[in-house]
């Protein structure tokens, strides 16, 4: 067993790290946030010239077919700098297509994708927020080979960005994933104002939109709850690098900032909070890198490995966050301090893919009510540590 | 990055889960209560022997002093695998996770020859005699002395908080040697004789009701100078190293003991009701259940990650620390679900033969224990931080 990056991996996590440090800079994070959109055109070309949208793409579709440990890999570094625009979501897109797309299909979509060519989202919320797949009431039914939806979406991520967007939708018993063109008769898109303005959210509203049956893919919710998996373990490692910056950046402040004639991190109240935030940090790190290994390796473990992930980053980020926080003082709660785009980023990933408590709902339904004979249990014993 | 078991480290499991089919001992059905105790432990040292005679003691230990010569990898599956096939705990912790590996680090030959191997069998069992009544997180400040008479030192002082010593035959035992040196450089570590002349043992009775820790009082004791573990005034290295030991080892150990109860509870919460209905239906408690499980696969996870990092680098660090504070906390978060899934049954002596009850109680000394949980704080802000000193 060895439980770190390979070399490879690493050498690739450290090139997203240089990169984004040069390209990547906060003032262009900012641009984002007071931008219409968090599309950043040329910074979009960089990383697609850096493979990142064909990273997770078939070869034959002229992906790099890598696995979700190397995305994760990259995605800590983007989420390390906040960075802007619709990446997660042309993760997302591509996780579903890649799954559930013919070959026709995923030539259609991938191959732009992973040229930097095409962006990406998928629709999946309705009003009652919930990534349960089985509570999605958004209409499409089938009439002569065309499938019409008619229904709103909710916290779509970039759907203005995105050049398609995938919408999942119910038809007769099954679900059905169907590509929308942002230049659909029928689609309306309203961005919605919220925290974290370097992920834009938006209503999407579906009025008779047509799409050729040809044009449809087909899934069950355990297999489209696979690629969602996959872009919540992107996520996940978002916020493990986001989580990295606020604990790096708070320990830098902490051994500058001068208080009663000495360093504010030489006082335990501090220092406690910090280490806190390491072991908050660490712990993501362990849960998401696992949960990545078990997605590309297919492991039965799994779908819990990705909730045990999401369940414990959507706590730890916004505590890391919160005590980043604390410890700059006033600062901190500044718009100028790059600090207030992490916070709201953490706010916002917490409940993106799942919030904890719907994860630990999700782990409850597997370890809780598994029918398996647990051994009984026995009586009490004295021992160093019990 | 690569979790699967190399060939190797599956064959060891292989092998050990075969073996342990036919070793485990039938369950210890005779509760726990202080009349009892002696005939529990003879059963434990028993237990440890047939490991030993297995082959299946000191996994990670070198060959020649009655170890398995394997990776630190293979002595996690080690433990992974008694959890799995509900195997009795190891008695001898001290020796096993903190004063065997201090010895081969820092030990000379005859001390290896001497001890390692009787650690193993469960021949001898180890205390440590660290904290005192004034030097509890500020050990440096340690008050209990040795001064030399030719090849002789003779022992005055008192210890507290020395879990096992009424069982032990050895102690770690850190003393002054010097009195006018720096506090961190007059402090010796000795191999000392807990069968010497001149100790004495006397229990304290713990919240949970029984006596695992003890105060120990050496008066004029007598321990040869070939006892020195390290060298003459170089304790405060010698016990630094115990320590980071004690906390990157203990962390593999405890889990055993965790998964154990996790997976008790969650078969109870299917029986006992809460609230008109078994408490697994509970959607509240199934919350906290949940939670229970995440937060032990992540001790697991960071185990695991750890280990791979110290197979690379060989020296624990103060990376320890976060492993005990984690898992510290982690169980008392643990014990109090238990508490809640379960409701007043949780506090009976007569329910599951006093499992919950003990392990809440007795949890709550673990961010004491091995370092408190500020003084863990403490250590990873200065040390892996690199934030200033705060003392």
């Amino acid at each position: 067993m060895d439980f770190d990056l390979s070399k490879s991996q690493k050498l690739l996590k450290h090139s997203a790290r240089e990169l984004l440090a040069r390209e990547c800079k906060p003032e262009r994070v900012r641009r984002a946030m007071a931008a219409e959109s968090a599309w950043d055109a040329a910074l979009w070309q960089t990383i697609a010239d850096q493979g990142w949208t064909a990273l997770i793409v078939p070869e034959a579709h002229a992906g790099l077919a890598l696995g979700v440990v190397e995305l994760a890999a990259v995605a800590e570094e983007t989420g390390r700098v906040c960075m802007p625009g619709p990446f997660l979501s042309t993760v997302l897109a591509t996780a579903i297509v890649s799954r559930h797309g013919s070959a026709e299909q995923q030539a259609r979509y991938l191959e732009p994708i992973a040229a930097g060519e095409m962006k990406a989202t998928a629709a999946v919320l309705e009003k009652s927020a919930t990534w349960d797949l089985d509570a999605i009431r958004c209409g499409a039914p089938l009439n002569r080979a065309t499938f019409v939806i008619s229904g709103e979406k909710h916290f779509v991520t970039d759907a203005e960005a995105a050049d398609v967007i995938f919408c999942v939708a119910r038809s007769g018993e099954g679900l059905v994933v169907l590509p929308v063109p942002k230049t659909a008769a029928g689609l309306t898109i309203r961005r919605t104002a919220s925290m974290d303005e370097t992920r834009k959210v938006c209503v999407v509203n579906f009025d008779n939109v047509s799409v050729e049956q040809r044009n449809a893919m087909y899934a069950d919710a355990t297999s489209l709850g696979r690629a969602i998996d996959i872009a919540t373990v992107a996520l996940c490692a978002e916020m493990v690098g986001g989580m990295q910056w606020v604990l790096e950046t708070t320990v830098e402040y902490a051994k500058t900032r001068q208080q009663f004639g000495r360093a504010i991190g030489s006082f335990q109240a501090v220092q406690h909070q910090c280490a806190d935030m390491v072991l908050l940090t660490e712990s993501s790190r362990s849960a998401t890198y696992y949960a990545a290994w078990a997605l590309t390796h297919d492991d039965p473990a799994a779908r819990a490995a990705v909730s045990i992930a999401k369940s414990y980053c959507s706590d730890a980020y916004r505590e890391v966050a919160n005590r980043g926080v604390q410890v700059h003082g006033g600062i901190g709660f500044t718009w100028e301090h790059d600090l207030q785009m992490y916070y709201k980023r953490a706010k916002a990933s917490e409940t993106l893919f799942g919030d904890a408590t719907f994860h630990r709902e999700r782990i409850a339904s597997i370890v809780v009510d598994r029918d398996v004979q647990l051994p009984a249990p026995e009586p009490a014993r004295m021992t160093e540590a019990q | 990055m690569d979790l699967n078991l190399t060939p190797n480290e599956q064959k060891f499991r292989d092998e050990f889960r075969a073996w342990l089919s036919k070793n485990v001992p039938p369950k210890w059905t005779g509760g726990i209560s202080p009349e009892n105790r002696d005939e529990y432990n003879a059963w434990l040292r028993r237990w440890q022997r047939t490991l030993f005679e297995g082959g299946w003691a000191g996994i990670s230990w070198p060959k020649q002093y009655g170890g398995r010569g394997a990776t630190l990898m293979e002595q996690a599956i080690f433990q992974e695998e008694l959890a799995l096939a509900d195997a009795p705990h190891l008695l001898g912790t001290i020796g096993l996770s903190l004063v065997g590996p201090t010895i081969i680090a820092i030990g000379n030959e005859e001390q290896k020859s001497r001890y390692l191997r009787k650690i193993l069998s469960g021949e001898e069992i180890w205390c440590q005699g660290f904290s005192e009544p004034n030097a509890g997180s500020d050990i440096a400040s340690l008050g209990a002395k040795a001064h030399r008479d030719g090849d002789i030192f003779i022992v005055n002082g008192q210890k507290i908080w020395t879990s096992f010593a009424q069982m032990a035959d050895w102690c770690l035992l850190l003393v002054r040697t010097d009195s006018d040196a720096p506090k961190h450089k007059g402090i010796t570590c000795l191999l000392a004789d807990m069968r010497a002349e001149g100790v004495s043992v006397r229990p304290l009775r713990m919240m949970s009701g029984d006596s695992g820790f003890n105060e120990v009082f050496f008066s004029n004791v007598r321990v040869p100078v070939t006892q020195v573990l390290g060298t003459v005034n170089g304790g405060w290295s010698t016990a630094m190293a115990a320590l980071m030991n004690e906390r990157a080892n203990l962390g593999t150990g405890v889990q055993v003991i965790f998964r154990r109860n996790l997976n008790a509870l969650i078969a109870r919460s299917h029986t006992v009701e809460r609230n008109g209905r078994p408490a697994s239906k509970d959607p509240v408690l199934r919350q906290k259940l949940a939670q229970a499980y995440i937060e032990l696969e992540i001790l697991r996870l960071n185990t695991n990650r750890a280990l791979t990092s110290l197979s690379k680098t060989g020296v624990p660090g103060p990376e320890g620390s976060t492993q005990k504070l984690y898992w510290s906390e982690m169980n008392q978060r643990m014990q109090q679900i238990a508490q809640e899934v379960l409701g007043p049954y949780g506090q009976l002596a007569e329910f599951d033969d006093g499992l919950w009850q003990y392990g809440y109680l007795r949890s709550r000394g673990n961010t004491i224990e091995a370092g408190t949980s500020e003084i863990q704080r403490n250590i990873v802000a200065e040390r892996v931080l690199g934030l200033p000193k705060s003392y």
